[in-house]
This record gives structure tokens, sequence and C-alpha cells, in this order.
């Protein structure tokens, strides 16, 4: 069967792409977030998964104004690379695995979330940009093949918080039931506290990061227990990204060792973060390592 | 953030788009209210549309059901006025972007200041709320 062996939460930025794919991640403005990044790149290069999960969203690139799905998942043999209006990112096209696409669309459709099918999907930064926090220089392919799971974050009413996490818990239990011996990893990806528009545009809030940060680990459920409103209110209209990190934490279950997290203020206008992993209760645990993470 | 108001039917061009503590909320009313707009910006996806743009602003626009005011704010890259007629800054920032303009200077915009002295307060931690 399936195995999950660690889900890795990090912030989608375009410009943490674009640092990487223009040669700027010794820059000082950049230095520290990658130095940040890197004992969690050293270890997920050492557990590679043959599968990975990314839960994204799309910003206005492959869903735009005519079909807006609160949760979809891409079922493609491959998907290209989007042009999101200034050009494709030079990275290698993302493939998909459909038997898996096509059993977790039925057990989530079972388990009552009525998942919309994406037969041909382009992905955008929000998806790509992740892959290149785990593998800076994939070279003509990516390490692994990609499910992407969509989830609504742009448009009112976006899915609560409890919900993500609910899907989440479904998530882990399709892809556990998936029956070939196959390692798969998880990604929740977006936020942190970011707010592009507006008269409050540039918040940031750190205190609000630092406890998402560590309850993301120890108590999800209260952070499922937050309002949209309260995570637009306390982390900006687009740190409600954050619901999507509840997609990952619940698909890992309860038996789970942090092995890193970072946190850095500014990436573009966001507060960047990643935090990994590993699950515990199906493999061989593996020792955490130094946390960056203040507490 | 307050839950939005509901929309009158058909929407209403006059309608205050919805806010919660100076945040908008991009709700169903305000995406059928700013469609053409959100539109136009979702075209610059394919290069050919970014070319015809920028070699005939006027004409592009009309190839959309923009309103006067709607047309008026693109043309004169009125960023907030956008915003308050409907449109999404997810859709805006690829307009900012055939301009080469990046969100700093879009930041820098909405909160009346220099493309710099945005990008030194978000160095500098960002800014706080509450």
């Amino acid at each position: 069967m399936a195995e999950i062996i660690w889900g890795l939460a990090t912030s989608h930025v375009p410009s943490i792409g674009a640092a990487m794919d223009y040669g700027k991640t010794e820059d000082a403005y950049w230095k520290p977030l990658f130095e940040g990044y890197a004992p969690a790149r050293e270890w997920m290069a050492e557990h590679r998964p043959d599968v990975a999960v990314i839960i994204y969203n799309d910003h206005a690139n492959a869903i735009d104004l005519d079909v807006v799905p609160t949760f979809a998942i891409g079922t493609g043999e491959r998907f290209e690379v989007a042009d999101e209006g200034w050009g494709r990112r030079q990275v290698p096209p993302v493939i998909g695995h459909p038997p898996l696409s096509e059993h977790l669309i039925t057990r989530l459709v079972d388990d009552e979330f009525d998942i919309t099918m994406l037969h041909d999907l382009d992905v955008d930064h929000g998806l790509t940009v992740p892959l290149s926090v785990y593998c800076p220089q994939p070279g003509a392919s990516w390490p692994c093949r990609v499910v992407p799971l969509l989830v609504n974050v742009i448009q009112y009413p976006q899915p609560t918080a409890a919900r993500c996490l609910k899907l989440g818990e479904a998530l882990g239990r399709a892809i556990r039931s998936f029956p070939r011996d196959i390692k798969v990893a998880v990604f929740g990806t977006g936020g942190m506290s970011h707010q592009l528009a507006g008269a409050r545009a540039g918040l940031i809030n750190t205190r609000f990061d630092r406890m998402f940060l560590e309850k993301i680990e120890t108590d999800p459920t209260s952070l499922a227990a937050l309002s949209r409103e309260q995570y637009v209110d306390q982390a900006g209209s687009e740190g409600i990204e954050l619901i999507m990190w509840l997609v990952m934490r619940g698909a890992l279950g309860d038996g789970l060792t942090r092995i890193h997290d970072t946190y850095h203020v500014p990436a573009s206008n966001t507060a960047a973060a990643l935090a990994l992993f590993a699950v515990t209760d199906s493999g061989t645990p593996s020792a955490p390592m130094r946390s960056t993470l203040r507490r | 953030m307050a839950t939005p108001a509901a929309a009158e039917p058909g929407g209403s061009s006059s309608r205050d788009a919805p806010r919660a503590r100076d945040t908008y909320v991009f709700d169903i009313a305000e995406g059928r209210r700013g469609a053409a707009i959100n539109r136009l910006c979702a075209s610059f996806k394919d290069e050919h549309n970014r070319r015809d743009f920028l070699s005939d602003e006027e004409a592009y626009c009309g190839r959309f059901d923009l309103t006067d005011e709607q047309r008026r704010a693109i043309l004169d890259r009125d960023w907030v006025g956008m915003l308050d007629l409907g449109a999404s800054i997810f859709y805006t920032f690829k307009l900012a972007q055939v301009d080469k303009r990046s969100m700093q200077y879009l930041g820098g915009v909405f909160t009346g200041m220099t493309e710099e002295e945005f990008g030194s307060l978000m160095v500098s931690g960002g800014r706080r709320f509450g």
C-alpha cells in the first residue's frame, strides 16, 4: 500500500522562484531565506518520495472567472507550466500520476468530498515554487510525479479551515488505501501572513505566524476552529492561504516529528516559512534536526 | 472581516467594494462587477495579447465589455480605482507586469509610498496592525 513519508509546509511566493531562476539566492535580500531552507532540503534529498500531492491555489491562470472549484484534483499525465502573464518559468513540465489521481478522487467522493476533476491543467507558481523549494536544481525533470490538489482561497466564500483539516484527514486515508507500494509526500503551500492590496497592503503578523507554525504540529484543531474572517483579519487577505497547510496536516495524521522549520520576513510582500514533518507511525522514525524557530 | 453584504440582484456600478478593516473582499458580486477588467487582465496570459495591448491600448480595451470608468482606470493605471471597480489584485497584477511594475510598486501605490519606501518597510519587518 502507499505510504505517506513526510509533509512540507511552504510559502509559494513567485519571487522565491524568480530568485532561484535568476541566480539571486546568494544576494543579501534572499540569502537568509535560502539558508533557512538548506537543512530541510538536505533531509528531503535523502528521503525521496515517488509522488508529491501538492495542495495549492491557482492565481487566475488555470482557474479564471468562469468556473471556481472549491476543491479540485488534476488527473493528467502531464501539467504544463503556465504563462502567468510574464512568460513561463524555465522549469521542467510536471509529470502526473493518473492512477493515483483517479483513486484519490474516487475515495474522496465516496468520503463525501465532492472534488472537481481537472482533466487539462497548467500549473502556476503556486505549485512550481514549492517544487523548487523541495528540489532547487531538477535538471531535465522533477524527481517525483505530482498530483495537484487545488483549493479556492481567492474568491469568497473560501472553504473553512475546519473543512480543510477534514479534507486532509480524508486525503490521508485515501492515499494510504492506494494499492501500490509507493512513497508519497504531501505539500501544503501558501502563506504566511500577507496582504497585497488595500490600505493594509504590506501587513505582516509575526505573532500570528509563530503561533501558527507551532500549532500546525501540536494543535491543528485550534487552527481549524478559526473562522475565515479571523484568518483575513489576522494574517491578511492573502494570508488565508494558510488553510491549505491544514489539508497537508490532516493527511499526515498524529504520528509526526518536526524535522526543520524556518521563518523569514520578507519574500516580496510576504512572510515566508517552511516547516517539514516526518511521518513516524508507519516507518522508521527520523531524528529531528535543529529548529530555527524560537519557542 | 464582516460577512459581505448580500449583493443586489444584477449588481450595481455604484455599489461600494465590500471591505473589512481596509481589506477588499473579492466575493461573488465583486467578481461579476469587475468581470470585464479581470477578463482583460487574464488575457495577458497570451503573449500576443500583451503585444496587441501595448501597441494600441484603447483599441484593445474595446474588445472587452468595460464601463467607461473601468476603461479609464485601466488606461490611467489607476490601480486603486480598478480594485474599487471590482477587479482582483491577482488579475491587475498581470497588467502591472505588462508595465514591468512590481508588487512593491503596487504596495506603495496602495499605501501612499514610493516603491523604495514600501520595499524598505517590508525589509524592516512589514506593516503591523492591531
